[in-house]
């Protein structure tokens, strides 16, 4: 895989505590920008960005539409809508239809991110209760980007990061504690 | 562990990029619809959708279809178009029309309001409901417009499936409602119709935002996620119409994650409520008396 340019993360029933597991383990000097589908439920995703900041090592906010990805920035997808990448690398926004019952969907940043970014992008899912995410990591796989996946028996809920094995399979299968060592070692130049 | 994605399936998107504009381009010389300025990645899934919809094997044969069936049109544009929405989406966006905006549009004898982009009505219907609470309905002439007919014909026969009136009805008590959205329909069976009184002040009217020009006179133009869809010059020229569309000081309404950033005709519109996207035209701004 070429240098990494880009990381995008999927997570649903237990991603809050995933995710603040893994991003306090971030290098602060991590020169990628980061983008996170978390389904919530809940109307914004004001608390989570709350929630996830104090823990994270880097800036999180929500993604905003047009706006360019950010090296070094965690963006949350908003709540009811889809966020896109677009070949520019800026965010767009939709209200499209739910894919996997679900708004935003992993699979449509995953699939989108991997057009823009192609053999350069690292995806990765984490626990969940649902199968969104597995036609995404396929895509990325087949841009040449690279496949993380939690280990269904750390995972907090194991349908997703399974459902993401079982489809796309995965560059690596760790367990949580290790995905943040792995994305400094390859990220940092 | 390193198992490979399956190989059977790779799909080569610089192949699927090229057939996406080539039937975009065939849809705008052909039918005169165009979406070459709509935002790629998201009208990608559509035409993508669309082509997995009609059982077409690539985007080439969708393009056939649209060159030489001449009743392949609508089925093309229901496919392109967005009609995904909510009775009172955003409760508070609402709520805030209701506090902010209703009081001004009060002064005025006659009201004129724009809701571009209308797609099936459930905002058309919202804002009539909440129109009439205040008062102000008898006043008001709605325009709702939409490029596609199937869509704003649908609108007009405000019927929707009735699973979704639970979420509606808390939405519209969210949104400031004084009695129950159940007054304002009927149910049976699997579906709602709401009251066709609430359509006695509203024009559905087939006006394309890409093409087309003014339509009218207004003092509220409601376009809630519908400029998320427009590259940067299309999202900028629309706001242009919108904005010698209004009077001075008339509102607009945009959906709530929307950017104006990359806008200059913005910089004509000053916030009301920025969160909730209410802006207001400023004095500096071309509208009209």
């Amino acid at each position: 895989m070429a240098m990494p340019q880009a990381i995008v993360i999927g997570c649903s029933a237990g991603g809050l505590t995933a995710l603040e597991q893994l991003f306090a383990g971030i290098d602060p000097a991590l020169p990628q920008p980061i983008a996170v589908c978390c389904h919530t439920g809940s109307a914004t995703v004001d608390l989570l960005c709350e929630l996830l900041a104090k823990h994270a090592t880097l800036p999180v906010e929500e993604a905003r539409e047009r706006a360019p990805m950010r090296g070094g920035v965690i963006h949350v997808a908003p709540s009811g809508y889809h966020l896109l990448v677009e070949a520019s690398r800026r965010f767009s926004l939709s209200v499209d239809q739910r894919v996997s019952f679900a708004r935003p969907s992993i699979d449509v940043l995953f699939e989108s991110a991997a057009e823009a970014y192609r053999d350069t992008l690292i995806g990765i899912v984490l626990t969940g209760a649902n199968s969104d995410g597995a036609d995404g990591l396929v895509h990325v796989r087949q841009a040449g980007g690279l496949a993380v996946v939690q280990e269904p028996t750390d995972a907090e809920v194991a349908t997703m990061p399974a459902a993401a094995l079982e489809r796309a399979g995965a560059d690596h299968c760790l367990p949580l504690a290790a995905i943040a060592p792995l994305l400094n070692r390859l990220c940092l130049p | 562990m390193s198992k490979r994605a399956d190989k059977a399936k790779v799909v080569d998107t610089a192949l699927e990029d090229i057939e996406i504009e080539l039937f975009v381009r065939a849809l705008k010389l052909r039918h005169g619809y165009d979406f070459t300025q709509y935002a790629p990645a998201s009208l990608k899934r559509r035409v993508l959708q669309l082509a997995h919809a009609q059982h077409a094997d690539t985007v080439s044969a969708l393009t056939t279809r649209l060159l030489h069936e001449a009743d392949f049109l609508p089925a093309v544009l229901e496919g392109l178009s967005v009609p995904v929405s909510e009775m009172f989406r955003d409760p508070d966006v609402f709520r805030a029309l209701r506090e902010q905006v209703f009081p001004v549009l009060a002064s005025y004898p006659q009201i004129n309001i724009w809701q571009a982009g209308c797609a099936h009505g459930q905002e058309v219907y919202s804002l009539a409901i909440l129109l009439e609470e205040a008062g102000l309905y008898d006043r008001t002439q709605i325009y709702a417009t939409d490029f596609n007919e199937a869509a704003l014909k649908h609108a007009q026969e405000g019927i929707y499936p009735s699973r979704d009136a639970q979420l509606w009805s808390r939405n519209y008590l969210a949104a400031g409602g004084s009695h129950t959205l159940a007054d304002y329909y009927s149910a049976r069976y699997e579906l709602i119709k709401l009251d066709q009184r609430l359509r006695r002040n509203v024009t559905f009217a087939n006006h394309n935002l890409v093409t087309d020009e003014v339509f009218c006179e207004a003092h509220l133009v409601l376009c809630r996620n519908v400029l998320i869809y427009f590259s940067d010059p299309l999202q900028d020229r629309t706001l242009a119409l919108f904005r010698d569309s209004l009077v001075r000081g008339g509102f607009l309404c945009l959906g709530t994650r929307e950017s104006l950033d990359f806008a200059p005709s913005a910089a004509d519109f000053t916030p009301v409520d920025a969160a909730r996207r209410i802006y207001r035209l400023g004095s500096r701004g071309a509208g009209k008396d």
